[in-house]
């Protein structure tokens, strides 16, 4: 069964009580084993790799050598042959047919290891795909064990501290609650300032006579005084 | 990258964060530390944070299977996945009988992308509440 169809199965079984593991401990440290072998096994085939293709370079370099002396022999059987000399032509076609032998040979093994390297490259790039398949599986049951000690963690803090996590309606109710109220502060804050700046003016405007002009002891005596007269 | 650094950075922010928001963190003790972040003016929706092996993840409660009015919840399930994608950065889950709104970051994230995380997730949190209420008891 595949971790993610585990986890489900656990979280809809209600394997979520306190104290039950998603997945049991064994089973994950049975997980990491498992990647610690594929790791080993990626390391290992890498290395056989890595040889193999260093022999198969030099069974090639090897091949390249023999066919080049039967060519060179080959040369030498004709020019025996254009002299007239059967029997040193002979002996040169039968250090050709050894050659012959050799080329085979170095072929096959040549082959051989090509075949070798071509599955080698076939299993390291499925060990990889598989130890990052691992990888990600096992983050998903280490992230579920997280997330229910954490959520372990926060009930039983809260609990003990006797407060408790408001239903989502009265929670968001005052956290409007205190925005109006910070919203409200801030328009008395701008009335507040904008009056007193408005004051400040007629302040201003005052000192200097201009507008409405407060009565004082002065301007009355003169208007009874018109009054009189 | 571990719950400390997170909230000795948040706690220090105080003026010069870039989100606005003042944070106030405190250390929950558990098999796995968890740090409960709270915005201020916004303590009754805490964030949770802890961080695994790759990630950090970011929690936020929204409401109980309790709170669901039963006759629409695949109608709010529905909208639900819906909106996973539009919202930024936070997805909606389930952790036992509460539904929760979380982001998860690479434990490689800066600490002022931890920041942005916390304050986008803050927002969407009371967002999707409020948009949410009709399905709600």
């Amino acid at each position: 069964m595949s971790i993610f169809r585990k986890i489900i199965t656990a979280l809809r079984g209600g394997a979520t009580e306190a104290g039950e593991a998603i997945v049991d401990a064994n089973a994950t440290r049975i997980f990491a084993q498992e990647i610690r072998d594929a790791e080993n096994h990626l390391t290992k085939a890498k290395r056989d790799l890595t040889d193999i293709m260093a022999k198969q370079m030099q069974a090639e370099r090897e091949v390249t050598r023999v066919q080049r002396s039967v060519t060179e022999h080959e040369g030498y059987v004709t020019q025996a042959l254009s002299q007239g000399n059967e029997a040193l032509a002979l002996e040169v076609a039968e250090k050709i047919a050894g050659l012959e032998v050799e080329l085979n040979e170095q072929q096959q093994a040549n082959e051989s290891y090509n075949t070798s390297a071509q599955r080698l490259k076939e299993l390291v790039k499925t060990t990889e795909r598989q130890l990052a398949d691992y990888q990600r599986q096992l983050s998903m049951v280490k992230t579920t064990e997280s997330v229910q000690k954490a959520t372990a963690a926060i009930t039983t803090n809260f609990s003990n501290s006797n407060s408790k996590l408001l239903n989502a309606k009265e929670s968001l109710e005052r956290i409007k609650a205190k925005q109006q109220n910070f919203d409200d502060r801030m328009k008395a804050a701008d009335a507040l300032e904008a009056e007193g700046s408005d004051k400040s003016l007629k302040d201003k405007l005052a000192q200097a006579g201009i507008g409405e002009q407060q009565a004082s002891a002065n301007s009355v005596l003169e208007r009874l005084k018109a009054k009189q007269g | 990258m571990n719950i400390h650094t997170i909230a000795n950075y948040l706690n220090e922010l105080a003026d010069i964060s870039h989100t606005g928001f003042t944070f106030d963190c405190l250390p929950i003790a558990g098999e796995v530390d968890v740090l409960q972040v709270t915005i201020i003016d916004r303590e009754e929706l805490p964030i949770f944070v802890s961080v695994t092996e790759d990630q950090i993840l970011c929690i936020a409660y929204l409401w109980g299977e309790d709170e669901v009015k039963q006759s629409s919840r695949s109608e709010m399930l529905e909208a639900m996945v819906e909106m996973n994608i539009p919202m930024p950065l936070s997805s909606f889950s389930k952790i036992d009988n509460k539904y929760v709104i979380f982001g998860a970051l690479s434990v490689g994230s800066s600490l002022s992308d931890v920041e942005h995380e916390l304050a986008v997730l803050s927002d969407n949190s009371l967002e999707v509440i409020n948009e949410m209420t009709d399905y709600l008891i």
